[in-house]
């Protein structure tokens, strides 16, 4: 019998929480089956909602000495399969830890719990005209926890970073319990940086129960510019234009054909239809230097061949600009039953042959996909369109997917720029990292956590599994026992 | 040339010989003593790649910061961190070694922060590569931000990318005279704001801002702001970068005094342990020429939230950095039992037992 089952453990948990803080019956644990990534589902066999640090930490000891894995989840709304349950594991959930615990306008801090959701910063900052920077499109939703998990960013990333560079300090609790306070108050700490060790590393080294983010004011005027194109690759020229013009846009954001037509459909941003790419260019800042900035920005955009130019002019529009890109997603979700949804980053100098490239195996695999793009920071996100209930479809799609991550490793970029590896992409970390590289991963995690009871097989492949990946890599992208599971 | 190292390393592992890793040898000062072999980066000193619509460079760690420099400023760019040169041969790899960002960094963000990517060489010899030459890249644990500040304890870093940004446009320096409290509030009160701060410091009674953008942007705040425009404000940062005003200099003339940093919340209050004092990054850094023992300084740094260093003394140096509470203590020996398991590199130079 596995060790999560034994009457032994599950009282002494039992004995750590309030009974409605302990799920066991599959009715109630089946909604934690999955996190964002709906199409890798397993359904737990114990979720634990801990309300406060000292139950956490208590839950660790007990796993620990059980030697029973733990899966630590926020709002389950990552989009590579790292929060989903693994067998035998405890799930995590630390969504009850949402107090914002204090936040000092004058030193432009604030100190969470992991549980707080990412937008919940900003409004609680908005009374001293300061938010937290880094906006991931499930902000509404997503958690500060699972945002340093995930090292997050956003549509402002090439201006204002990722979390690894909008946070301070962690508290963070190893699976034996141990209390490691990492970063400081001060903007750096000594010995190594634990801090960008920390995020992004998705659950695997230890449980953060505190945040410390840092603030910024907000811009004194935002205001955004849509360019049309008749070519993906002016449009892609364009981006670099504007940055070798010496602007840093904070967001410059691209999409497709396919992409601007549902978009349009869906929410009516009154986007040009008559084109090939569009392309949101986003200045914020001091008044006069948006001024300056938008001037720059247009000059540089008719330049570069746009065959249509428009200024937002008030803020209303500005939304109405921007509705459409935020709304991409849902809106490329109406034309199939499915969609998965990639993260490779490029730079962004290649765009025009990945793009190539990705149309060609459009036709190849016979599946459609919208292409919306982070194009200041060269971060792509395909949307591969499929019917997960025609047979095989999900299967090819995750087939053509792993082979677009591969491009984007082979062009120099990486598999995810924002949504992490999870389980969703750990045979392409086979492509991007070398055995001694992988190994030091191992290696890094086995210095945190040697019994590798957090998180276990996930973001970092066994050496075992990238042998067996090239191996069946060889045969043309056709995996061999196709109806296996693949995990 | 990287061959040559790699054998040198191999050879180091094989026999247990201990190696000080050597770019510029413009930081020798900084952290704790240490002895062994030097192994020289000077022949790794080329630009890889750089392209500046990409906003990305890559260069061997050997190369002069200075030519990096040069070749940014023909495309009106930069290193936004502003790293220090210390005399001038600093290398790219020394300066992300040790992590030191200059007066810029607290608001473009320190040298971790514009790192994308290092190719780096293991204790055991063994050529790895973590990160990439993408701004956004989450592929893997974070090595390349851990090797930057490791001081070389974890490997030898044989290359870099990262991420540079646009020149400003305008830059401008405005002084005030203030005390020290005042001047405190000041610079955390502007950093709340909409401004296009770049660098703050306060000296003996005087506040210095510099604003740095658009042209537009840089007037208009200096209409907001008021105070005296400074002439050849960029000598004046750049003699508080490189710490050649003689500020710094006080301190070979009398043997005790010693130069601290103490790295504190940007709030804290005025930390009343002497005259000798000069405040840098918006209240977050704040030098002191002391001879007050270590325990002093260091509890001081703590009570508000950050850490001392012992910058630079007047002879060898055995506890430059804070030491660390247990738990991290561990995890720092695991990490460099992991990268470096002979411990070859800069033993020592960071924590005395590794």
């Amino acid at each position: 019998m596995s060790a999560i089952r034994s009457p032994v453990f599950l009282k002494a948990l039992r004995s750590l929480l309030l009974p409605e803080s302990l799920l066991t019956a599959p009715e109630d644990t089946r909604p934690f089956e999955s996190d964002g990534l709906a199409a890798y589902r397993n359904t737990p066999d114990v979720v634990v909602l801990p309300d406060s640090e000292a139950q956490v930490t208590a839950i660790l000891r007990l796993c620990h000495a059980h030697q029973v894995a733990v899966v630590t989840r926020g709002a389950g709304t990552g989009l590579a399969a790292g929060a989903l349950p693994v067998d035998g594991a405890v799930l995590l959930v630390l969504a009850r830890l949402n107090q914002i615990k204090n936040i000092d306008p004058l030193a432009r801090t604030a100190v969470v719990q992991p549980g707080v959701r990412n937008l919940a910063i900003s409004e609680a900052a908005a009374a001293y005209n300061l938010y937290y920077a880094p906006d991931p499109s499930s902000q509404i939703a997503c958690s500060i926890g699972g945002n340093v998990a995930e090292n997050s960013g956003g549509v402002h990333c090439l201006k204002y970073g990722l979390t690894v560079h909008n946070i301070l300090k962690l508290r963070a609790w190893t699976i034996d319990g141990q209390l490691l306070e990492i970063g400081s108050d001060a903007l750096d700490a000594p010995g190594y940086d634990l801090l960008a060790l920390m995020t992004g590393s998705e659950g695997m080294l230890a449980v953060i129960t505190e945040v410390t983010v840092k603030l910024l004011p907000r811009p004194e005027r935002a205001q955004v510019v849509l360019a049309a194109f008749d070519d993906v690759a002016k449009a892609g020229a364009a981006v670099g234009n504007i940055i070798a013009a010496g602007v840093i846009p904070a967001g410059l954001e691209m999409m497709d054909r396919l992409a601007i037509q549902a978009a349009e459909d869906f929410v009516h941003a009154g986007y040009p239809l008559d084109c090939e790419a569009i392309l949101l260019c986003e200045v914020d800042g001091v008044n006069e230097e948006v001024s300056d900035d938008i001037f720059t920005v247009h000059e540089v955009l008719a330049a570069s061949g746009a065959t249509e130019i428009r200024t937002a002019d008030s803020e209303e529009q500005r939304l109405k600009f921007w509705a459409g890109r935020k709304a991409a997603f849902p809106a490329v979700g109406r034309l199939a039953p499915d969609y998965y949804c990639m993260d490779g980053t490029i730079p962004r100098a290649q765009l025009p042959h990945v793009l190539k490239r990705i149309s060609e195996m459009s036709i190849e695999y016979g599946l459609a996909v919208a292409n919306v793009f982070h194009a200041g920071d060269g971060n792509l996100h395909p949307l591969i369109l499929f019917d997960a209930n025609q047979p095989g479809e999900l299967h090819q799609a995750e087939t053509f997917g792993g082979k677009i991550l591969e491009l984007c490793v082979e062009v120099g970029g990486t598999i995810t720029g924002e949504h992490g590896v999870g389980l969703e992409k750990i045979n392409q970390m086979c492509a991007q990292f070398s055995t001694p590289e992988l190994t030091r991963f191992h290696e890094v995690k086995a210095a945190f956590d040697p019994d590798g009871l957090l998180n276990p097989g996930k973001a970092v492949p066994e050496l075992h599994r990238c042998a067996e990946w090239g191996a069946m890599h060889i045969q043309g992208g056709q995996l061999p026992y196709p109806e296996l599971p693949r995990f | 040339m990287l061959n040559t190292l790699i054998a040198r390393i191999r050879a180091a592992h094989a026999d247990n010989t201990p190696l000080i890793i050597q770019g510029g040898g413009s930081k020798t000062f900084y952290g704790n003593a240490d002895e062994g072999e030097i192994l020289a980066t000077r022949t790794l000193n080329s630009v890889v790649d750089y392209q500046p619509k990409e906003l990305v460079l890559t260069a061997q760690s050997g190369t002069p910061l200075a030519d990096i420099e040069a070749l940014l400023a023909e495309h009106k760019q930069m290193l936004a961190f502003e790293p220090p040169h210390f005399g001038g041969a600093a290398t790219l790899g020394g300066s992300i070694a040790a992590g030191l960002s200059g007066p810029r960094r607290p608001y473009a963000g320190s040298a971790r922060d514009f790192v994308l990517g290092v190719r780096m060489v293991d204790g055991t010899g063994q050529a790895l590569r973590f990160g990439g030459q993408v701004i956004k890249n989450v592929a893997g644990y974070d090595v390349s931000r851990l090797m930057v500040g490791a001081l070389g304890t974890l490997g030898l870093i044989t290359e870099v990318s990262l991420k540079v940004l646009p020149s400003p446009g305008a830059e401008t320096t405005l002084q005030f005279e203030l005390d020290e409290a005042a001047a405190i509030v000041k610079m955390n009160t502007w950093a709340g704001q909409p401004l296009p701060l770049s660098a703050t410091s306060w000296h003996a009674g005087l506040l210095s801002v510099r604003l740095s953008g658009a042209h537009s942007a840089v007037h208009a705040a200096q209409a907001k702001l008021g105070g005296e425009t400074v002439n050849d404000a960029s000598a004046f940062w750049q003699r508080l970068r490189d710490q050649t005003t003689p500020f710094f200099d006080k301190r070979p003339s009398t043997w005790n005094q010693r130069l601290w940093r103490l790295a504190v919340k940007p709030t804290t209050p005025p930390l009343k342990l002497g005259d000798a004092q000069w405040i840098e990054w918006g209240g977050a850094v704040r030098w002191l020429i002391s001879d007050l023992s270590e325990t002093t300084l260091r509890e001081a740094a703590q009570r508000y939230g950050g850490h001392a260093t012992l910058f630079r003394g007047n002879a060898p140096i055995d506890g430059a950095f804070t030491p660390l509470a247990p738990a991290l203590l561990t995890l720092h020996r695991n990490l460099k039992q992991r990268f470096d398991p002979k411990g070859i590199f800069n033993h020592g130079r960071l924590y005395p037992d590794f």
